[in-house]
């Protein structure tokens, strides 16, 4: 592919990565499904038309005027607790990435900085944690801790930092030697200035891209625990949760309305995240094409 | 070489040390005493304190996992909380199924995206490379449990071309056929996401390869299309593909404790769910350390592949 010539000289770079996002059609609509989903969820309350926990005489009734997506087995209106769902989906997609992107950057910077027997130590920490397969060990944990919001977010935080922490390190490995890094060393700033002010800022692309998947990964998760019964607990609703209802064969085979709407929102929320990471990726990443 | 792999093969068994520690620390977070689930609610303080002083569960922690190691290094994984079984002999009955169905997965997803991935990679930017990388998007995003109940939902119970679940038709002795159409739904469940991660990760590395200038020489020399993708490009795009086969197991185990339990697979994946339900943290320490060291010795032989394909890895 020829490049086209463009008159990106004299622009910011922030400047330039949005323009090369917006040219990824996917990507832009990624981030406008997105947008709607954090709406969702913040505005739960007003858009819902009941309260998610309410329970009505019909249960397991089909769609109709009064139920859009119907009551699910113990009577509650399927589409108010699809609109709360979007909350657990969404404060554990955030929360988790926000939790193991401060460690992994931590870790990377300190290992990538001080090289050694620190960054020694730290690297192999790293491949512990890299050896448990993420998703067996983190049920296992969610449920000797007992099972709550709260505990995956931690959980998934505390175990899923390896990534950040090796693409941290990487990259500070090749800043590490450049010209203004010197001289902020020869001018003799601390050395938490020199990492946070000059040596993260320009590490940041690769964080970003892979917080971004890290989100929707975060919510396959936290759906597939709750599926299991080891993530949100009822009466809470979670997308992950609602489906498990479908574990029973009557539910599946006939009264789709329960399972098909939650598992088309986590498809949904994923594929647009991913959307977005790959817009990201391609606009952040010298090499724009791939 | 050889350097390079003893070296390797040397920070291998720190890594190792920490797995199993990280995996006690794990279980022993666990609230309560292990001692009450060998006893009955009814039992007496001083029937705990005999309890845990026979399971070596009154000395530090540091011990106990010094015990533990040692017992391990014997092949021991301990008993089952629930049925008193070793822990060992439990894996055993259930690793067969579990290898079964992540092994044909595993073959099928690669047989399956790396001609795709080939095949959208020479026709990159087209309809048909948009159709695979739009698929491909989607494979990744969809979960394991909500693919695997739709499934079911329409080839087993609508069409009904397959079985709902588990690994034989109880009673009827359970020809090859019948195994085979009780491993198609799952398969298909477990491949779904590892052939679209796949199918990515190929076309990627064919498209970086294709931009080579060995692939220009090998144009300018008149070769044809289908020897160039074949002999020069593939080659070299899939030495980096080598490098996710580590990942991907990890990833198939995820993928497994939740398709078998949506097909009730008789496997680990379902052995670790009804070791949730009953608590039965022997049998969950036993299969995390177990499906750890896999994945660590999968991730070792990876690099080592790495090491060996590619003569340009530095051995530093």
């Amino acid at each position: 592919m020829h490049k086209r010539l463009e008159p990106e000289t004299g622009q910011s770079s922030a400047r330039l990565m949005i323009r090369r996002f917006r040219r990824h059609r996917l990507a832009v609509v990624g981030l406008v499904v997105v947008v709607l989903m954090v709406l969702m969820a913040a505005l739960a309350p007003l858009l819902a038309p009941d309260d998610p926990n309410r329970i009505f005489d019909k249960f397991e009734s089909s769609p109709s005027g009064e139920h859009l997506l119907g009551t699910d087995s113990v009577g509650r209106d399927v589409l108010s607790r699809l609109i709360y769902g979007a909350r657990v989906s969404m404060s554990v997609g955030v929360g988790a990435v926000v939790v193991y992107v401060v460690i992994g950057v931590l870790l990377g910077l300190l290992a990538g900085y001080y090289g050694g027997w620190v960054d020694q130590v730290l690297m192999r920490i790293t491949d512990v944690f890299m050896s448990f397969p993420y998703f067996m060990v983190i049920l296992i944990l969610v449920s000797v801790l007992g099972p709550s919001l709260l505990t995956i977010i931690v959980v998934i935080g505390a175990l899923a930092w390896p990534m950040i922490g090796r693409l941290v390190r990487g990259s500070v490995l090749s800043i590490k030697g450049s010209d203004y890094v010197q001289a902020a060393v020869a001018l003799g700033y601390r050395t938490p200035r020199i990492l946070f002010r000059h040596i993260l800022p320009n590490a940041l692309s690769p964080i970003v891209v892979n917080a971004t998947f890290g989100v929707a990964q975060a919510i396959i998760l936290e759906s597939g625990l709750s599926f299991l019964g080891m993530g949100v607990r009822p009466p809470a609703a979670s997308w992950g949760n609602m489906l498990s209802e479908a574990q029973s064969i009557t539910v599946l085979s006939s009264q789709p309305w329960i399972w098909i709407p939650p598992g088309l929102m986590i498809l949904l929320a994923v594929l647009a995240i991913n959307f977005v990471g790959d817009g990201l990726r391609d606009s952040m990443e010298s090499r724009s094409e791939s | 070489m050889v350097t390079y792999l003893i070296r390797r093969i040397l920070i291998g068994i720190p890594v190792l040390l920490g797995v199993t520690l990280i995996n006690f620390l794990i279980i022993n977070l666990a609230p309560g005493s292990p001692a009450d689930l060998y006893l009955s609610p009814t039992a007496t303080p001083e029937d705990v304190a005999r309890t845990e002083t026979a399971l070596g569960l009154d000395k530090p922690v540091f011990v106990q996992y010094l015990n533990w190691l040692t017992q391990l290094l014997h092949g021991n994984l301990g008993v089952s909380f629930q049925n008193r079984e070793p822990v060992t002999q439990l894996i055993a009955d259930r690793i067969g199924p579990t290898l079964l169905l992540m092994g044909t997965s595993l073959v099928i997803a690669y047989l399956v995206a790396i001609p795709i991935g080939i095949f959208a990679a020479r026709r990159r930017n087209t309809a048909a490379d948009y159709g695979v990388v739009g698929a491909s998007f989607l494979g990744i995003s969809v979960p394991h449990f909500f693919l695997g109940l739709a499934m079911i939902y329409v080839f087993a119970l609508t069409l009904g071309w397959f079985p709902t679940g588990g690994m034989v038709t109880l009673g009827r002795g359970g020809g090859f056929a019948d195994r085979v159409s009780h491993l198609v739904l799952p398969v298909v469940v477990l491949a779904t996401g590892v052939a679209a991660g796949m199918v990515r990760y190929v076309r990627s590395s064919m498209i970086d390869a294709f931009g080579q200038d060995y692939i220009r020489t090998a144009k300018a020399k008149g070769l044809g299309a289908s020897v160039i993708t074949n002999k020069h490009a593939l080659r070299n795009a899939l030495i980096p593909v080598v490098t996710v086969i580590g990942i991907d197991l990890s990833a198939l185990i995820g993928g497994a404790i939740v398709t078998e339990q949506i097909f009730q697979w008789p496997g680990i994946g379902l052995l670790t769910i009804q070791s949730i339900g009953a608590r039965d943290y022997a049998v969950l320490m036993g299969i995390n350390l177990i499906a750890a060291i896999a994945v660590f010795a999968a991730n070792l032989l990876t690099d080592i592949a790495y090491a060996v394909v590619d003569p340009r890895v530095a051995y530093a």
